[in-house]
């Protein structure tokens, strides 16, 4: 975090720090299509503003990123990392398709600033997944049991199981139902994704114990 | 007891043995299942490309209103914005041919995707594309429309009073003109249909007034039924207005290449969605490639893509850049589609036994302002089809009112048709003192079941086949029905339970698509289909029966789907409950003809007749044994023999997307190319029986449901899990339809009030029953070669009815008079002594 400004202090821009912006602000954008052309507007009007190159821990790598002040950790993860495993349902914090853990934690990241996340550890569903491809054992227990239908909602659903299960890993139906019950599927096969979700939780708990 | 539950229940079949084989009926993961718990699964808005500009809707302030004029500058001069489009920009709808060579005119009317005159709060009026979204939505801001406001209306009685206002200036329903004695009644219009104050007398009573209707038809002699009957019933019910709410919005991504249209979108059909932007657009097919392989649900409303197509693909060809417009979650409340609200009166007698002696009933839908929507009419035709009444007459009129358009969503028209039915049905049984089960089991469909009104030669159309009361047997013995029917009513401190039962049907499947798979030199087999990916595993769990045909194990078969550049064949969409009747067909007839080829060229390779060789096991053999070879030797030699054997010559019947897509893999190995030609008597409908047990609180008005059970008698069963999770699922969209899910305008504003998930409350995790369970009977169709119906529309009315008749029966009658029925709506009415909240005001 060295590198950064302390999002405290007065920052006024000055030409160069401008010029440096745009220069990184052209480098990420690629993949920066919903703030491209917000990029200088954002720097004028915001004296003392946080600095905007900010470092996130996501899925255990560290990605540098510019972000804006309004920006939301699901727009950031989405357009900016390319890790659109992270559904927008609703963008207003209703459906919880958008659910990743901050340090474990289950977050609706479409109501989540990314400028918050600093130093914290951002879990997607593309970091459950051992590196060499095994599954998370959430995961298995889905393919398993063909736990969803669309799959829209079910990256949400298995972040929330996940963080769910560590602060509760051997929990009831209807414990678990209620761990869960933020997320919002309306292809509605609730009873069979609560089955795969407790499938996954004692396959979970088969792996750590073992 | 019905063969597969998601319990461990003893197997017990039906008449006809059941068909379960290697994969036919076995469990499995679809392919697609790790790439979606790994998030590698890319719906419409997962994709990008270079230099992708965003699109941003302007919507109408007013329920109804003319555009006098826009002015862009202002918006048009900021930096980064690029183009605007208008209605008048876009193509606007096209006349289309069918396959058959038949045409079918564009309705002007129809709903284009922007408008000039407005005729929802919401419609969107123009689409601005700029480079990212935030400039899009200052520029949308910056753009000054002036409007002119007109008359609106958001509830059908309101605009069939005398003087009433018109949801469009041209008329309030669509009607056919009146032709003259023995000539053709002309194409339909809209016109204007007022009532009079005498129809209206008996409103304020909660009686449906009955004017003049747009639509009738009758069978049988309605007043004899009544006039033999033990009890006459005369009920007014009102079913709400609900989205279809998909979790994934109906965004698109569109681009153009080598003057090709490229679209990124969530479709029910992939396939299917080429000729609809081909109509929308006016321009060729050969020029349109869809991709869409995943789509975040549908329940109708994404059948073929989604009209707003044309926004981001008129868009990008303005900008010369890909376009995407995002449609947020308040986008999807206004063009996102709904099931319409039908009120409904039913006058129904029945004699002592509680068999239905005659049924006359009148439906009335809330239409949206554009297309016809058909489910006023439909719903007589199921209510025709589950209760086959002896006699019946039916009336219904479609009210065009200022509210977001209105498309088939899950079991449309039937849903609301059997939801008007089943409360009456379970009030006759207390009335005449009948179970519940006993009288949906005398007034059931069987065999051959006959339905609708007379065709012009004066016959019905009748079923393919039925088992509606085995479906009921089945269900009640699964539920111990008649134990838990005892003592339903009784009341444990402030709690009372009540269990209720319920029967539902729908259209099980269409039929004439196309199959198309080919066998490589490497032994595989490749399966091509153009069927949309919702989930519910349909577009892989037909192939199973091609492979189970052909003994090819399921590790060596490719299934390549959602892209139109992918060579896909013509397919059923995935919607309508066709898919699983309609899919199993065209692989049954793809795999036929392979089969067929390869016994002629085992034939001429080894000697002998085609009909010495049997296929199986990755080989052609001879039968009694012989000489062999494998499919990976036939797919060499059919490369060799070329013609029809790798297809370079096609039959001429399947469908022009088939054929090109044909052409394009000719010469791979052997190809399996067919039109489902296969003879049906019959029409396909499944059917389902749900019961449900519910815990209501007097005190606070709060119920729980704690059990459900569905029995589904849907033909084979191809995937029992897949099948579970939609017999179930549907079940659960219904069931929202009893508990709190509806729209809410205000009547003087014309403005929705529930827009967002946590106002027009679909069902969360905790609303689903604490137990649930589904069964299928698994007796084949004996109408379609694999014997296998489509489920997803018949569970929706009896998830929802289940319900509603558990209410009743732990609290009475005098509760409600719509649906849903909220905690309120009990606590007033048990106060009351009388069912407090009105049926017919509309969006309360």
């Amino acid at each position: 975090m060295s590198d950064e400004h302390d999002p405290q202090s007065k920052y006024v821009p000055t030409r160069r720090d401008l010029i440096k912006g745009v220069i990184a602000a052209g480098a990420v954008s690629s993949t920066g299509y919903l703030f491209r052309g917000s990029i200088t507007r954002a720097f004028a009007a915001a004296p003392g503003s946080v600095e905007r190159m900010l470092t996130l821990d996501v899925n255990g790598q560290q990605r540098r990123v510019d972000v804006m002040k309004q920006e939301t950790l699901a727009m950031t993860l989405r357009y900016k990392l390319g890790l659109t495993g992270t559904k927008l349902g609703c963008d207003r914090a209703e459906c919880g398709a958008c659910s990743v853990l901050i340090d474990d934690v289950p977050h609706y990241s479409c109501s989540v600033l990314t400028h918050s996340t600093r130093g914290k550890k951002i879990q997607t569903v593309e970091g459950l997944a051992s590196p060499d491809g095994t599954l998370h054992p959430v995961q298995q227990a889905v393919v398993e049991q063909q736990g969803f239908q669309c799959a829209f909602c079910m990256s949400g659903f298995l972040m929330a199981t996940v963080g769910f299960l560590k602060t509760n890993p051997n929990p009831t139906r209807q414990e678990l139902a209620h761990g869960i019950s933020g997320n919002l599927c309306r292809c509605q096969d609730y009873d069979k994704i609560l089955t795969s979700l407790m499938r996954g939780a004692e396959l979970s708990r088969e792996v750590n114990n073992a | 007891m019905p063969e597969f539950t998601n319990g461990n229940i003893p197997v017990v079949t039906g008449d006809t043995p059941p068909v379960r084989g290697k994969l036919v009926g076995q469990d499995y993961a679809t392919p697609d299942m790790v790439a979606k718990v790994t998030g590698k699964s890319k719906y419409s808005e997962d994709f990008r490309a270079d230099g992708m500009l965003f699109a941003k809707l302007l919507l109408s302030p007013y329920p109804h209103a003319r555009i006098v004029n826009i002015d862009a500058s202002e918006a048009l001069a900021m930096p980064g914005v690029k183009c605007i489009v208008t209605k008048d920009e876009l193509p606007g709808a096209a006349d289309y041919i069918t396959d058959l060579g038949e045409k079918i005119e564009a309705d002007k009317r129809s709903d284009v995707g922007l408008a000039m005159e407005p005729m929802y709060q919401g419609e969107p009026i123009l689409a601005l594309a700029a480079v990212d979204e935030l400039t899009a939505a200052d520029a949308i801001e910056k753009i000054r429309v002036t409007y002119e406001r007109l008359p609106f209306v958001v509830d059908p009685f309101v605009s069939l009073r005398p003087g009433g206002p018109n949801a469009r200036t041209d008329g309030n329903t669509w009607a056919r003109p009146e032709a003259a004695p023995g000539e053709e009644p002309g194409p339909l219009d809209v016109v204007e249909v007022k009532w009079t104050e005498e129809d209206f007398k008996e409103y304020a009573e909660g009686k449906m007034p009955m004017g003049k209707p747009t639509d009738e038809w009758s069978f049988g002699d309605v007043e004899e039924g009544f006039k033999n009957a033990a009890l006459v019933l005369d009920e007014t019910f009102a079913t709400p207005n609900t989205s279809h709410q998909a979790l994934e919005p109906r965004t698109c991504m569109a681009y153009w290449q080598g003057g090709k249209l490229f679209v990124h979108v969530g479709s029910q059909s992939t396939i299917q969605t080429v000729p609809a932007v081909a109509r929308w657009m006016n321009m060729s097919e050969d020029d349109i490639v869809v991709i869409s392989e995943y789509t975040g649900g549908g329940f109708g409303a994404k059948i073929r893509g989604t009209v707003q197509i044309v926004i981001p693909a008129i868009l990008a060809r303005k900008c010369n850049a890909p376009v995407m417009l995002r449609a947020s979650r308040e986008d999807e409340h206004n063009i996102g589609g709904a099931r319409p609200s039908v009120t409904g009166r039913v006058k129904c007698g029945f004699d002592k036994d509680g068999r239905i002696t005659a049924l006359d009933m009148y439906t009335v839908a809330d239409n949206g302002p554009y297309a016809r929507n058909g489910d006023y009419s439909n719903a007589a035709t199921m209510v025709s089809l589950l209760y086959q009444p002896p006699a019946m007459r039916w009336r219904g009129i479609t009210v065009l009112t200022n509210t977001p358009p209105r498309t088939a969503q899950s079991q449309p028209g039937g849903m609301q048709g059997i939801t008007l039915m089943e409360p009456l049905l379970a009030k006759a049984a207390r009335q005449l003192n009948i179970d519940q089960v006993e009288i949906h089991k005398i007034n059931a469909p069987e065999g051959k079941a006959r339905f609708g009104p007379p065709s012009g030669a004066g016959a019905q159309a009748y079923t393919t086949s039925c088992f509606m009361k085995e479906a009921l047997d089945s269900g009640a013995a699964m539920f111990n029905w008649k134990e838990r029917a005892a003592a339903s009513g009784t009341r444990n401190g402030s709690k009372v339970r009540g269990v209720g039962v319920a029967s539902s049907t729908f259209v099980g499947g269409s039929r004439g698509f196309d199959g198309l798979l080919v066998i490589k030199p490497d032994g595989k087999l490749y399966i091509q289909t153009g069927v949309g990916n919702l989930g519910t595993g349909n577009y892989s769990d037909s192939q199973r029966v091609a492979a189970e045909m052909m003994g090819v194990p399921w590790e060596k078969v490719v299934v390549t789907w959602g892209g139109t550049n992918k060579n896909l064949p013509w397919s059923c969409a995935s919607g309508g409950s066709q898919t699983t009747h309609a899919t199993t067909r065209a692989a049954h007839a793809a795999a036929t003809d392979a089969i067929a080829k390869l016994r002629e060229i085992a034939a001429r390779a080894l000697g002998g007749r085609p009909a010495d060789y049997l296929v199986g096991g990755e080989r052609v053999y001879r039968r009694g044994g012989g000489a062999s070879m494998s499919l990976a030797q036939a797919a060499q030699r059919a490369i060799a023999m070329g013609g029809r054997y790798d297809g370079h010559e096609l039959p001429e019947d399947i469908n022009k997307i088939t054929a090109t897509s044909a052409k394009n893999m000719a010469g791979q190995g052997l190809m399996g190319v067919a039109r489902d030609n296969y003879d049906q008597d019959g029409r396909a409908f499944s059917f389902v029986a749900a019961f449900a047990e519910v815990e209501i609180d007097v005190e606070t008005g709060s119920y729980q449901i704690l059990d459900f059970l569905a029995v589904a008698d849907v033909g084979t069963v191809i995937h029992p899990s897949a099948l579970g999770g939609q017999i179930l699922g549907r079940s659960m969209l219904g069931i929202g339809h009893a508990l709190g899910q509806k729209w809410v305008y205000d009547q003087h504003l014309g403005i929705p009030l529930a827009k967002r998930f946590y106002q027009n409350r679909p069902p969360t995790i905790l609303d689903a029953p604490v137990k649930m369970q589904w069964g299928a009977l698994n007796i084949p169709d004996p109408e379609t070669p694999v014997g296998a119906r489509g489920i997803g529309e018949p569970p929706v009315a009896s998830g929802c009815c289940a319900i509603l008749n558990a209410i009743s029966d732990a609290l009475g009658d005098e509760i409600f008079r719509r649906a849903p029925v909220s905690l309120d709506m009990i606590l007033t009415s048990l106060e009351a002594g009388k069912p407090v909240t009105e049926p017919m005001t509309a969006h309360v």
